[in-house]
């Protein structure tokens, strides 16, 4: 047996490496602890990917017919049936880009918001920073996300819509989608840990919050007093960043996005404390 | 405190029944609770949740390469202490320092995820367990090789038996190289090469100079593993001690002796599917002053005496098993292995039973009585534990010497003989 070369040199401090205390700080959240474990979010993402596919018989291209169907049966509904604007560009293409970013929010706070109870013989047998979990959750549908931007890059081409510099910004509304869906499920997974009807809402959360974010029709549909209430949903703001990035739209109100990101920093913050508060208590509770 | 691995100080936690009982609380139930205290505050109180104390104020300090036995029956606490330990759950009061990296194998696999192939959960796991991709880089052939797996490791882990799945989750976590390691009973599981490979490695590791702390129920473990050993009852240390020394308390504080004539109405070791049918047991003695005995010399005939009402069932078969001190089955005698066996029981009636010529080695044993069917279910009524005898120390042998402790189950007469090939002088000078 090799020897425990790969770890610490113990005997030389004194100090305890771990302190068990019945409750800690109310602001020590030790993120320093999940960013040690990023190799365990990253083989916690991996294993949700694979095992999603798993005995499938289309496999990844599951990924792609949901969001490409929502898009026909929007393209029928409201363009062909109701004469919904598209701000100037195709019905597809325009509901296409919006459901993009949609379906990975979705995804991630479907997946994340019960990943602790679904995980709860790991949370009740072994320790690891217990973000780890949500985090992991949120990215794993990543894949699926670039599996379908490569559908829209065809389309973009079908429909011969090139970016322009705007593209550049693209990976900051991506991140913004994937911060917010983050802050979500830090507040619904943790509360589903307690409360199981976390569960039973979130589907329907999702589809009272796709109809708060501009996926069927533009935000300028929305009335000037309304914007800045509007814009409190920070989904709507990424949504019009990616149209502006991929399709060429109006450039988002700088201002509203402002107030977007705001909502988001205030919804993370409070998620991790939150999150850091109640973790101590979820293997007695799950 | 260099040389310390553990220390604890006054640790103790706290859980609520009433709130495990109503654990999966929904938004209804506390609004409704709510409501009802607004309306009655009274109710509210009587009504509050009761405490469990899972753990109370332990304080104890492990040093560094102590291999640490923790007994003590189910509840008493271990399992809570071993979560406290390793941070899965917190304390309600009280300190613990850990000194190194601490690794568990409170269960093994738990990590696994059956979809994947044996590699792909070797990396999960380790990186569940706090290892580097690096690391488990460096071991994985060794991992591999000590789980045995060998061509499997490429196959998903839902086709495994469940052997290999727990060969290859505790390979995993045997690599994990931790300054203090934590077993709560993976030993029970995997065939008897593979336990005997896992108690090797931990044996290694304790060699290394790391620090164990062992569960287990099986003394013999403990007394063959730890140094030193403590004894938890309801969430107190109440023992602490050598190895030996602790499973001995342990195991002189479990066994309720009951010797002679044993009703079993209302026995605990009466297990839990079973119906009501063996009324008592009794151990006949061999001493014409007293109908039952508690004790009988090696080589002694055991004759028990079993009562038994079936009320409406027909059976038609009994067993004895007798246990060793250490929870070993020694040995089984049934009535359908009796070649003149053609009874059926039905109604009230006793039931003689008489194992001849076995010689035990001399100690404590136990017996689990169990009565069935052959053709409905065998058992019917089992009753563990149902009654203990002792066999003394006897001149079994007629030479003065008998077996000591650790000598095996059985004293066994054997013959001897010799056939020198060449002696030498001073043999044939003392002749």
């Amino acid at each position: 047996m090799s020897s425990a070369s790969g770890m610490p040199g113990y005997a030389a401090s004194s100090a305890p490496t771990v302190v068990i205390e019945p409750s800690r700080g109310f602001m020590d959240l030790d993120l320093m602890s999940l960013y040690r474990s990023w190799e365990l979010v990253y083989f916690l993402a991996w294993r949700d990917v694979k095992v999603r596919y798993k005995q499938t018989a289309i496999g990844i291209v599951w990924a792609v017919l949901q969001p490409l169907a929502t898009m026909l049966i929007f393209t029928l509904l409201f363009s062909r049936l109701s004469g919904m604007p598209s701000d100037g560009l195709p019905y597809p293409i325009f509901s296409f880009a919006a459901l993009l970013p949609w379906t990975f929010f979705s995804q991630a706070i479907s997946r994340s918001g019960s990943s602790l109870v679904n995980n709860a013989a790991l949370v009740t047998k072994v320790y690891f920073p217990r973000l780890a979990i949500p985090v992991a959750a949120v990215l794993a549908p990543i894949v699926d996300f670039v599996v379908t931007f490569a559908i829209l890059l065809v389309m973009m081409a079908y429909y011969r819509i090139s970016p322009g510099w705007p593209l550049l910004t693209l990976p900051l509304f991506l991140l913004m989608s994937a911060v917010t869906a983050l802050a979500v499920s830090l507040w619904l997974s943790a509360l589903c840990v307690r409360y199981r009807d976390v569960a039973v809402v979130i589907p329907f959360l999702l589809q009272v919050w796709q109809f708060l974010s501009p996926i069927a029709y533009p935000a300028s549909v929305v009335p000037e007093r309304w914007r800045l209430l509007y814009s409190l949903n920070p989904i709507a703001g990424v949504i019009e960043g990616f149209r502006w990035a991929l399709l060429g739209t109006a450039m988002p109100d700088l201002r509203l996005l402002a107030v977007s990101g705001a909502a988001v920093v205030v919804l993370l913050v409070g998620g991790v404390i939150y999150f850091r508060q109640t973790e101590l208590t979820f293997a007695d509770v799950v | 405190m260099g040389d310390l691995a553990i220390r604890i100080d006054g640790l103790s936690k706290r859980y609520e029944i009433g709130a495990i009982q109503r654990r999966h609380d929904t938004l209804r139930d506390h609004i409704v609770h709510g409501f009802q205290s607004l309306v009655s505050r009274r109710t509210q109180a009587s009504a509050g949740p009761t405490e469990f104390w899972a753990l109370k104020n332990i304080t104890l300090d492990v040093k560094r390469g102590e291999v640490l036995g923790l007994i003590g029956k189910n509840g008493a606490g271990k399992s809570t202490l071993l979560k406290v330990l390793s941070r899965i759950t917190v304390p309600t009061t009280g300190r613990a320092e850990v000194y190194g990296r601490l690794g568990s194998l409170l269960e093994v696999g738990t990590g696994f995820s059956p979809e994947l192939t044996g590699r792909e959960n070797i990396y999960l796991n380790g990186a569940i367990m706090g290892m580097r991709s690096a690391e488990i880089d460096r071991k994985f052939d060794e991992i591999v090789d000590f789980s045995g797996i060998g061509p499997f490791i490429d196959t998903p882990v839902k086709r495994y038996s469940s052997g290999m799945y727990v060969r290859l989750a505790f390979a995993v976590a045997a690599h994990l190289e931790p300054e203090i390691l934590i077993i709560d009973e993976v030993l029970a599981v995997g065939d008897a090469a593979f336990q005997k490979k896992c108690l090797g490695k931990m044996g290694d590791v304790a060699k290394e100079g790391r620090t164990i702390l062992f569960v287990s129920h099986n003394m013999a473990a403990i007394q063959n593993l730890c140094t030193t050993g403590i004894v938890l009852a309801n969430g107190d240390v109440v023992f602490s001690g050598s190895a030996i020394d602790a499973s001995e308390h342990y195991l002189s504080s479990v066994s309720t002796r009951r010797s002679g004539l044993v009703d079993l109405a209302n026995h605990p070791g009466r297990t839990k599917d079973s119906t009501p049918v063996v009324q008592s047991i009794g151990l006949l003695s061999n001493d014409r002053h007293s109908p039952y005995g508690e004790s009988v010399k090696p080589g002694e005939d055991l004759v028990f005496e079993i009562a038994y009402d079936t009320g409406d069932a027909v059976l038609d078969n009994a067993v004895l098993g007798i246990h060793s001190p250490l929870g070993d089955r020694v040995f089984t005698v049934g009535a359908r292995y009796s070649s003149d066996f053609r009874f059926r029981m039905s109604g009230r009636g006793t039931l003689t039973c008489r194992v001849r010529g076995v010689a035990l080695a001399p100690g404590e044993y136990s017996v689990m009585v169990a009565m069935g069917s052959r053709i409905q279910r065998i058992d019917y009524d089992t009753v563990e534990d149902a009654l203990s005898f002792r066999v003394e120390t006897g001149d079994f042998f007629g030479t003065g010497e008998s077996l000591l402790p650790g000598q095996g189950h059985f004293a066994v007469r054997s013959e001897w003989s010799m056939v020198p090939v060449s002696e030498s002088v001073d043999t044939l000078a003392e002749a």
